[in-house]
């Protein structure tokens, strides 16, 4: 190695050693605050060192669990239902339309295609989803609206069909005699496991970070997702509270909570599972992200 | 079964076969070839359903800007108004400040990422060990994963008034007074691109990466061969080769410059009403007008507005990548 790599080397792992600590430091004061003590946090603010530590936060959370535990239940709902349907149904759209002798193909496809320049905006799609379908605070709001099939990800599934499943195989299958839904979930769909893994990755991020649609659409909160009680939350700490009888209960005032370490605790509960489940992950996000930007 | 539709082929794979054929059969083979399809359709109907629904009923639905709406009466019910609505709209100061907001910011979004992500793609592409280019790429990408949701906690834990280690530790470091963070306007234009830069880098990252490393390495051999530095290499090399990614990218953006990103203006700023002159983007005031002012007329006034410059923007993007690059348009 000359000295000019060397020197090169150094100076990267520096730059790049501070921007992995910039972009994870702000995680630690969460996680840090959170089990801090909240008189600490009243007194010196949230902390990198706080005098004393505390699981008061976890605690109440605990007591809360019912809540928590059901909004928990939605968004996983919400995420394996809308993620298995959306997929299915991006696959299914996107099939026929990669077969280039596919009558009215072209029109098809591009009414696929015209989706992704122009869009009615929010104000037209709540008349639709409120007026014509009326699915305000029903659980259908948290899944149907905006996030179940993308075009970008149908065109991107037909680029991949095309590319990679061989006419000739199709073609076989069908002189065996093969119906063309056979000759899709045997032939098709294990060929393609590739695609629907990455596309179905980033779609079950979507819903799992998904927190607009319950925003417009939901006003009861029994139906929250995790990220709508987070939302709720930061704003109005009572609002965990004022669903049970906890002050009743433990014979505190609302004003004694100890909402300061108790906001970080709940954000911690919430990003949890997409931080742990990450490494697993880690790999496909990649791909999936490359995948998007290039076609 | 197999013997008729190898006949079907037959007369697809040779055209005198179809023009010889008497009109009868050709008849019938059309009818055989569409009966071929229907599964095809069936299979993309949902599909398609959904996006009639979800996609092109709402784009009929623009016509609200002409209403004046009332949701008792619905789009047919309520009457026609011509312009009145942005009449209305661009009379008030808003109009302006959004668009202003909507363009500045997005406009400064794309050039901080673009350079930001452009840079550590570089710094990154000249570690050597496999294990530390995972380990960087990993850790830069978490911001990607969390919803603004969550992204406004960390915020919030940064600039609460009360307990933010800003107010609290830091700026006392400094020496410097504490500051009302939610209620002054000023700040927000420098704190949205960090918060912005912050969530997406990675993923800019990402994509400059994997560009840098379809570059033949051969070019590099030759340059150090020829005794060229490590800079000179990454200005003459790298980045040039690169540039129709970075062009791409930055096109596309441009493309959606009329549209935000609803949580970094309204849910990180604690949807403050003192910042709405510097946190007010197009998307932003749609929402309100819809769902807390219940100014229909207004809000769908600015929401047509949004889809046809936003529309008008996509092609105009679109026709100058397609210039570049057939390839890499969207169209």
């Amino acid at each position: 190695m000359t000295k000019e790599t060397r020197r090169w080397q150094w100076i990267s792992h520096i730059c790049l050693a501070s921007i992995s600590i910039f972009c994870i430091i702000p995680f630690l004061l969460l996680i840090i605050s959170s089990i801090s003590d909240e008189m600490s946090i009243l007194q010196n603010g949230y902390s990198f060192l706080p005098e004393s530590f505390s699981r008061d936060a976890y605690l109440y959370l605990w007591e809360q669990r019912g809540q928590l535990i059901r909004a928990y239940g939605i968004t996983i709902f919400v995420t394996v239902v809308g993620t298995s349907i959306g997929l299915a149904l991006t696959a299914l759209l996107a099939y026929p339309l990669s077969r280039k002798d596919l009558p009215l193909g072209k029109f098809f496809t591009f009414l696929v295609f015209f989706t992704l320049l122009f869009n009615g905006g929010l104000v037209p799609t709540y008349y639709v989803y409120t007026q014509i379908f009326d699915i305000k605070n029903t659980i259908w709001a948290l899944i149907i609206p905006v996030l179940l099939v993308n075009g970008f990800n149908v065109l991107l599934m037909r680029t991949f069909f095309m590319n990679t499943i061989p006419d000739a195989v199709l073609e076989s299958a069908r002189i065996d005699g093969a119906g063309e839904f056979r000759a899709f979930f045997s032939i098709v769909l294990p060929l393609s496991l590739p695609i629907l893994a990455t596309i179905g990755l980033l779609q079950t991020i979507m819903y799992w970070n998904d927190w607009m649609n319950g925003l417009i659409y939901l006003t009861d909160p029994s139906l929250y997702s995790i990220q709508n009680i987070l939302n709720r939350i930061l704003t109005d700490i009572q609002f965990l509270t004022s669903n049970s009888d906890y002050a009743a209960q433990s014979g505190k005032t609302i004003s004694q909570l100890p909402s300061a370490t108790i906001r970080m605790a709940i954000a911690v509960v919430g990003i949890l599972p997409i931080i742990v489940a990450y490494p697993f992950f880690q790999k496909y996000l990649v791909k999936g992200i490359t995948i998007g930007s290039v076609k | 079964m197999a013997e008729t539709i190898r006949k079907d082929l037959e007369y697809e794979n040779d055209p005198n076969l179809v023009h010889n054929a008497p009109t009868k059969v050709r008849v019938k083979k059309k009818i055989r070839t569409f009966k071929r399809y229907i599964p095809f359709f069936i299979m993309l109907a949902p599909g398609l359903l959904y996006l009639l629904i979800n996609n092109y009923l709402p784009m009929f639905g623009l016509v609200i800007a002409f209403k004046d709406f009332n949701f008792v009466k619905g789009i047919l019910g309520s009457e026609w108004v011509g312009f009145k609505n942005f009449e209305f709209l661009f009379k008030t100061q808003d109009a302006f400040i959004i668009t202003r907001n909507t363009l500045l910011y997005n406009g400064f979004f794309i050039v901080l990422n673009t350079v930001s992500a452009v840079g550590v793609a570089i710094l990154l592409n000249e570690i050597r060990k496999v294990f530390f280019v995972r380990l960087y790429q990993s850790i830069i990408l978490i911001p990607f994963l969390i919803s603004m949701v969550v992204v406004s906690y960390l915020v919030y834990a940064g600039l609460s008034v009360e307990s933010g280690i800003l107010n609290n530790t830091i700026l006392p470091l400094l020496g410097l007074e504490p500051i009302s963070w939610y209620m002054e306007p000023k700040y927000w234009p420098f704190i949205l691109p960090i918060i912005n830069l912050w969530k997406s880098i990675g993923f800019f990252t990402i994509i400059f990466f994997s560009a840098i490393l379809g570059i033949d390495k051969e070019y590099y051999e030759a340059a150090t061969l020829d005794g060229a530095s490590k800079w000179q290499q990454i200005k003459k090399i790298t980045i040039p080769l690169i540039s129709p990614v970075i062009i791409m990218m930055t096109l596309l953006s441009i493309g959606r410059i009329f549209y935000s990103d609803f949580g970094l203006f309204y849910q990180v700023p604690l949807n403050s009403g003192m910042l709405y002159d510097t946190t007010n983007v197009i998307d932003t005031y749609v929402y309100r007008g819809l769902l807390q002012l219940g100014d229909i007329g207004m809000a769908s006034a600015a929401g047509f507005y949004q889809s046809i410059v936003g529309f008008i923007l996509v092609l105009i993007a679109n026709l100058i990548v397609r210039k570049r690059s057939k390839d890499n348009a969207l169209f």
